[in-house]
């Protein structure tokens, strides 16, 4: 399948005219088909965040540069949908109003966009929360309204950043299983950034490693475990094996940034 | 407990209840003296009285506009004030400090002041109610702005949201809450600084009935005029609370 998204030697550092600047991202390359689930993992600090920024157009200060079929990154646009690690549902709409948000900002007139929102709402499995306000939800159900809310958006590429990563284990499997149905039923091009070496093989195609700062890509491992996949797959050979090998590849950068960052809070 | 959660107004008024019972018996008993502290029974009964001497509830209305009159002033001038000092950020660092250190003057003895500016009138009283009304809105309104979450901020971005509508959409609602503290922090001071020049000029209101009372030693007309005042505050209380739940639902 055509590659949707290109990203070229993409460097970004922060504080550059400090003595002590931060290079967050170093001359990184990577190229995603259309429909493919990537996840990128790396230890805190490695710039995952820092590249998913770059990629929804939110830094725009940076070298290199991201195409999205072939037509350059300038801004936050259309084709690029983000769901956020921390809690970003609107505490003062309903469920059926986070969701409908980025149709109201299309300017889409309000019987339309409502049975967009709960079809989106339904493919979620939160059907019957409509009404119901982020106060009013468990953690998982939060994360699922912020992401049918940028399902809504209909974006060409989503970016989940840790979308799961404040929620105990056996609801981030549950969760991970929905993201899989709704990837199948979209045929979404999907990147996600995690922490969970489980989470990057029960769901991707590929697994971007990334090494500690500077952030590089180390290597990037094919998952060829078969599709449809849930999280049954956990309990396959095959799958502790990949689990094993980005766990030695991570293994050296998570310990780098460890030592690094005892280093800094020593200094202080 | 899950049932004082269900009823929270009537289990408020039942401790109300229980309290001015307690403090009727304490009162007859001869703990508490009646000079001082009227029996509520007494304080009750005083209503009828000081309404036909004084038009209690004409006064009572009289106190409440113009506590809304100097509220809504407050609110038109302090929060795009606070939303100025949000947006300069130099201007918020260099005036705030000074904003709350003014917020802790007493501005009420300012008063001869304002009745040579606006004589014995309405407009030295809404004056003098806006002053101490419109600090914590101003100060509230830049601290919600300045404590919207940079995730909410970012969902905006994300989804190509307008200056505007980042504004109305995401940055306001958000920032209720806060603003909303300093409405009712600003009311509060608002009335008492109005109760008490209606006090001090002897120029209606309510505070012209607690003082005409006070001096005629009528201490349960002293209390029934102060609880009127209270009445005032509930309303504003219950009336702003209503328009911040209209806002934001939860």
């Amino acid at each position: 399948m055509a590659d949707i998204l290109e990203i070229k030697k993409v460097s970004k550092t922060y504080n550059s005219q400090s003595d002590n600047p931060v290079i967050a991202l170093n001359d990184v390359d990577l190229n995603v088909a259309e429909g493919e689930f990537v996840s990128i993992i790396g230890p805190s600090g490695c710039g995952k965040s820092t590249l998913f920024n770059v990629i929804g157009g939110l830094i725009d200060d940076h070298e290199g540069e991201v195409l999205i079929e072939g037509r350059p990154v300038d801004g936050a646009h259309k084709d690029v949908g983000v769901v956020f690690q921390e809690e970003s549902t609107f505490p003062w709409r309903s469920t059926l109003d986070n969701v409908a948000f980025p149709l109201e900002i299309e300017g889409i007139d309000k019987d339309e966009r409502e049975e967009l929102a709960r079809k989106f709402i339904k493919l979620v499995g939160l059907d019957g929360f409509e009404d119901h306000y982020p106060a009013q939800l468990s953690g998982g159900m939060k994360q699922r309204t912020a992401v049918a809310r940028t399902l809504a958006y209909e974006p060409r590429i989503m970016l989940l950043d840790e979308p799961f990563g404040a929620l105990d284990e056996q609801t981030r499997m549950l969760l991970g299983d929905k993201m899989l149905e709704i990837w199948a039923a979209l045929n979404q091009t999907m990147l996600l950034i995690t922490h969970n070496i489980t989470e990057a093989v029960q769901l991707s195609d590929r697994v971007v490693v990334m090494s500690y700062r500077p952030g590089t890509i180390k290597e990037i491992i094919e998952i060829d475990l078969p599709r449809p996949r849930s999280s049954e797959v956990i309990s396959t050979p095959e799958f502790g094996t990949y689990v094993g090998k980005l766990w030695t590849l991570l293994r050296e950068e998570a310990s780098r940034g460890m030592v690094d960052e005892e280093a800094a809070i020593a200094a202080t | 407990m899950s049932r004082l959660h269900k009823m929270p107004i009537l289990v408020g008024f039942v401790g109300l209840l229980v309290c001015a019972l307690l403090l009727e018996v304490a009162v007859d008993i001869g703990w508490v003296m009646q000079l001082v502290v009227p029996r509520p029974s007494d304080t009750i009964l005083a209503f009828p009285e000081v309404q036909a001497d004084m038009d209690l509830f004409g006064n009572f209305f009289v106190t409440l506009g113009m506590t809304a009159g100097a509220t809504f002033l407050a609110l038109i001038i302090g929060i795009p004030f606070g939303y100025f000092l949000w947006r300069k950020t130099e201007y918020g660092v260099a005036y705030e400090g000074w904003l709350a250190a003014a917020f802790a003057a007493p501005t009420v003895l300012l008063y001869p002041l304002f009745l040579v500016i606006f004589g014995r009138s309405h407009a030295t009283l809404i004056a003098m109610g806006f002053i101490p009304g419109a600090i914590p809105i101003i100060i509230q309104t830049r601290q919600g702005l300045l404590g919207v979450s940079k995730t909410l901020l970012n969902v905006g971005r994300s989804f190509n949201v307008s200056r505007r509508d980042l504004f109305w959409k995401i940055q306001l609602p958000s920032a209720v809450p806060t603003i909303f503290t300093g409405i009712r922090i600003g009311v509060m001071y608002t009335l008492v600084n109005i109760v008490a020049i209606e006090y001090l000029i002897d120029f209606g209101g309510l505070g012209r009935i607690v003082s005409e009372m006070y001096f005629r030693f009528d201490t349960p007309g002293t209390y029934a005029s102060i609880i009127a005042v209270i009445f005032v505050s509930v309303f504003f209380y219950w009336g702003f609370g209503k328009i911040e739940k209209w806002l934001r639902p939860v």
